[in-house]
């Protein structure tokens, strides 16, 4: 018999617990969630990055739908529960839904603090907690005007610096003298809000509100103690939390503060455990995850019957707002047995200072450089002696020992235990260890495998030192290799920008994210244009001028400035007919040379420009349309006779090729995409190379991708196995939209696949039927656009500029 | 007569370029590819690029540059010379603009 467990919460205290529980026993629980956010689990840490559209919803997903089906675990989304019978050992839901268990885990998080004010229920007055409410902030930023934040602590500067990057106006109301008094002394304090002030955002500090003014019951000002009224249009309270304990103390469990817990986490009923931000530990409330997440590790041992404790954190803070590195962690307040070593350099805007007692750090706070973060962390943590280093101590790690400022040098003298990931408790030899142990190349990997900068990210910095040390040149950040010159910029961070922002012009793009030239250059130009092609595949008009020349004639440039043509020929099948009519258009062109590619086509070379649209003329007459064997876009399907003629033949290989090309043709991709379909495991045309593959066997359809053949050369990986051709349709056709919405410019689907990771592809074509569908009717909808004919557009006049010379001046000099 | 001893010809409206884009003049054996620039400054330049003589009419034309569509020397629109690491110059042509009317100056290259 399984044991009934069920969770209240699905914060990411659950979500970390649930993992762990699931390593240390796979199958011994029986597991029901309830939620109240009507989703699965997401990193809600990264919700600022969301806030300022540097990141999407899907992308800070923890768990998603299949993985809970993975693990069998009953999710209730959007329930939240009201009540539990602890006689009964039951919890019902406010849906009313019930369910038993013999182990309760309660993780209600907490709940935002709402100051009592006058107007504190007026529309639009907003708290900072979830998903919803960055929701509500993205939606109130559209309409633009005026926030005010009122609260200038870690939260409250999150929200405001990314209202400011939604583009609102934006003032911070602070009670105190200086911002984040609690993680930061007030020179720090200080920094911290200047730099605000460079980004536009007003800071009022000693500012006691009054209350919140409305108008027809909507939010229109804050008026303070002083007087003043400040202009608003929505304001967003975050001024604490407070420790979800209504449903414990509702059910007779001990509460003070949060919920009371012994070091085994069991709250006053033995078969009830708390979790989270509701926990209160040995008088401490926490507010950040790292302690949570032992939290979590400690009551999954414990559920397995390992005895394990919980005995507290000391915890350290980091901003995250780009652009400002801020790090703080212990203690910092003025006091007789204490002393300070501090250093300020004003031109590089950096602050440091140590507090120390009796030759110990206890407290630490970094403003402006916070690569010695971890180092005085653990110098904390450990009550390290530091009378030996006390002079260049504040010099940081590098210093020790008089080695000079390296970066890498300070990573390569940490510790085996000093910890790197401070949100999921990673230490440094855990990381090496894995990077050695498994193979590990990317910054994914050491996520998926040690989850070390999975949860707010900001030890990336230090997992990539990790990585370049273990793997020397081998390992190149993929991290912040800009666009082009034009630009700070990389690809993936342009592309999001263009939905987060909305951008649907080439000049849009470059203004709001700021672009360095006028008008850009050959290399961001068609990347842009192609983004743009992809995202808003109904709005933009496609910008010729950004395209390179063989799309923009539609033709291949060769090398003496003739141009070649290559008409489809579907699935690489063609008549009598066409051939006659290419033979015929040969002739007549005076074409110099006729060649079969090796992609099953028929390639005319040496046509003059002039000569390009007669051309296409009287292919077109024929039936052909043009084969864009130019374009960064579908190019070939290549196929074989299947069971049409061939003896091992198990499906119709043929048909299938021409379906897909038919149902693909004209369709824009970061790179070019070359597809093939063979009818038996025999391979004829060579789909194991290709970008997307299929070999048909008798139960169906083996798919391939990520395969490449020309400067690098890669055997493909398998996607799956499909049953029948609609299907294998239907996954090709996602899986390329999934490219196309992901791919940077010039990366082929091998490229692509290899930096997202080949699982990561299989899981969202494979494992997630929504996904799939969502991928498949975005690609759908815009061929709606793409699918039109170039070469008959251009033969009926289009473009017919590029086609003449301006003007003969030999021609009228003889008139 | 009269074209071939004048030195500014007549080859056409500025309108008859698209913006970031080039067209192309004959002149005997001689193309000349005559740029206009997003703010429509005209250039004009030999459609030979230095480098191993690629159109550079079919380029992409950027800021007072053009890309050249073979291998992406970056060429000067109003010197013609190569940019950055390249090295090499093509000819480049006088350009008058009467009205909306462009005149090109085919006697005197530099
Ligand atoms: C914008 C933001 C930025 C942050 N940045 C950082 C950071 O950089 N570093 C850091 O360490 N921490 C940060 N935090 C704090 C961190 O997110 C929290 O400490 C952590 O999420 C708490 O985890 P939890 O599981 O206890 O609760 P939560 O993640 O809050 O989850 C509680 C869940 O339980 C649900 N729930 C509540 N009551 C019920 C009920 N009765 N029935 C069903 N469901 C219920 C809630 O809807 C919620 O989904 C940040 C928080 C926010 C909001
Ligand atoms: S791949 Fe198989 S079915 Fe296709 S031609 Fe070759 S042997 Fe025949
Ligand atoms: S292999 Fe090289 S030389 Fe041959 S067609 Fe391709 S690019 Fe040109
Ligand atoms: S011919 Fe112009 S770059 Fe090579």
């Amino acid at each position: 018999m399984k044991k009934k467990l069920v969770v209240v919460g699905n914060g990411m205290a659950p979500g970390r617990m649930l993992e762990h529980l699931f390593e240390l026993s796979p199958d011994g629980f029986d597991v029901t969630v309830f939620n109240a956010e009507p989703r699965v689990n997401y990193n809600r840490l990264m919700l600022s990055p969301v806030l300022s559209g540097e990141k999407t919803y899907e992308d800070i997903i923890t768990h998603d739908d299949a993985w809970y089906e993975q693990q069998r675990i009953t999710l209730h989304k959007g329930s939240k529960v009201s009540r539990i019978d602890r006689g009964a050992k039951t919890v019902t839901s406010d849906n009313g839904i019930t369910a038993s268990y013999d182990t309760l885990i309660v993780a209600t998080g907490s709940n935002p603090f709402i100051i009592p004010l006058p107007g504190k229920d007026l529309e639009g007055v907003l708290t900072y907690r979830d998903l919803d409410d960055v929701e509500k902030m993205l939606c109130a930023a559209r309409a633009g005007g005026r926030a005010v934040v009122i609260g200038g602590g870690l939260l409250g500067l999150e929200a405001a610096a990314g209202l400011r990057q939604q583009g609102m106006e934006v003032t911070v109301l602070h009670l105190m003298p200086s911002l984040m008094e609690r993680q930061l002394d007030p020179a720090a304090g200080y920094l911290l809000e200047k730099a605000f002030a460079d980004r536009g955002i007003d800071v009022i500090t000693k500012a006691n509100t009054h209350e919140i003014v409305g108008k027809d019951g909507q939010v229109a000002g804050v008026k303070l103690d002083n007087g003043t009224v400040i202009g608003a249009a929505i304001v967003v309270m975050a001024v604490g939390i407070r420790p979800g304990i209504d449903l414990a103390k509702e059910s007779g469990l001990n509460v003070n503060r949060g919920i009371l817990v012994g070091d085994d986490m069991q709250t006053s009923d033995p078969a009830i455990y708390a979790l989270g931000e509701c926990v209160e530990h040995r008088d401490q409330v926490y507010g950040l995850v790292a302690p949570l997440y032992e939290m979590a590790v400690t009551i999954a041992e414990n559920l397995c019957g390992n005895k394990a404790a919980y005995t507290g954190s000391v915890t350290a803070t980091k901003l995250k707002v780009t652009g400002i590195d801020l790090y703080s962690a212990g203690d910092f307040a003025e006091a007789e047995d204490r002393q300070e070593i501090v250093l300020r350099d004003a031109t590089a805007g950096v602050y440091k200072r140590l507090v120390l007692k009796d030759n110990r750090i206890i407290g630490a706070v970094l403003y402006g450089e916070t690569s010695d973060g971890p180092w005085f962390f653990d110098l904390l943590k450990k009550q390290t002696d530091i009378s030996d280093m006390r002079e260049t101590l504040i010099f940081g790690q590098a210093y020790q020992g008089g080695s000079p400022l390296d970066p890498m040098a300070a990573v390569a003298a940490l510790p085996d235990d000093a910890e790197i990931c401070g949100c999921n408790g990673v230490c440094k030899s855990k990381i090496s260890n894995a990077i050695v142990g498994k193979n590990l190349n990317s910054l994914d990997d050491v996520r998926a495998h040690t989850k070390a900068s999975a949860s707010c990210g900001s030890c990336t910095g230090l997992v990539e030192q990790l990585l370049s040390l273990a793997l020397g040149e081998a390992y190149n950040p993929a991290a912040v290799q800009p666009m082009c010159g034009c630009t700070e910029l990389g690809h993936d961070d342009v592309r999001r920008l263009i939905v987060a922002k909305q951008l649907k012009t080439i000049p849009a793009v470059m203004q709001e994210l700021e672009w360095k030239t006028s008008c850009g250059c050959a290399k961001c130009r068609p990347a842009l244009n192609y983004y743009l092609v992809c995202d808003w595949p109904d709005e933009y008009a496609d910008d010729y001028q950004s395209r390179f020349i063989n799309e923009r004639v539609h033709a291949n440039i060769q090398k003496d400035g003739t141009y070649s043509v290559v008409p489809r020929m579907w699935g690489g099948v063609t008549s009598s007919k066409e051939l006659r009519a290419i033979a015929d258009t040969v002739d007549k062109f005076d074409i110099p040379m006729v060649k079969v590619t090796g992609g099953q086509r028929i390639d005319l070379l040496g046509i003059r420009k002039e000569d390009l649209p007669a051309v296409w003329g009287d292919l077109g007459k024929a039936g052909f349309v043009s084969g864009q064997a130019y374009a960064k876009g579908l190019r070939t399907v290549k196929t074989c006779v299947g069971t049409d003629w061939c003896r091992f033949g198990t499906q119709d290989s043929t048909g299938l090729g021409i379906r897909i090309e038919k149902f693909m043709w004209g369709s824009w991709t970061p790179a070019k995409v070359k597809m093939a379909v063979s009818g038996c495991p025999r391979n004829c045309s060579e789909a194991t190379c290709k970008d997307v593959g299929i070999i048909c066997v008798d139960s169906g359809f083996e798919i391939h991708f990520a395969g490449a053949a020309g400067l690098d050369i890669k055997g493909t990986e398998i996607l799956g196995m499909v049953k029948t051709e609609d299907e294998a349709l239907e996954h090709v056709v996602a899986l390329v939209q999934m490219y196309r919405e992901q791919g940077r410019y010039l990366e082929r689907i091998y490229k692509w696949s290899r930096r997202i990771g080949y699982d990561e592809v299989r899981r969202q074509i494979m494992d997630d039927a929504d996904k799939r569908k969502a991928y498949f009717e975005r690609f759908v909808f815009s061929q709606k656009f793409a699918q039109v004919d170039p070469w008959s557009e251009r033969v009926s006049g289009k473009d017919k500029h590029e086609f003449q010379p301006m003007a003969t001046l030999s021609l009228e000099a003889a008139e | 007569m009269n074209a071939l001893t004048e030195n500014w010809v007549a080859i056409g409206a500025v309108s008859d370029i698209p913006r970031r884009g080039s067209r192309c003049v004959k002149n005997g054996d001689t193309t000349i590819a005559i740029f206009r620039t997003v703010d429509d400054h005209i250039y004009a330049l030999e459609d030979k690029c230095p480098h191993k003589k690629g159109p550079l009419s079919q380029g992409i034309v950027h800021d007072g540059c053009v890309t050249c569509p073979l291998h992406n020397w970056v060429i000067s629109l109003e010197t013609g010379q190569a940019q950055g690491a390249d090295e090499g110059g093509t000819l480049s042509f006088g350009v008058k603009l009467d009205g909306d009317s462009i005149l090109l100056d085919i006697g005197g290259a530099r």
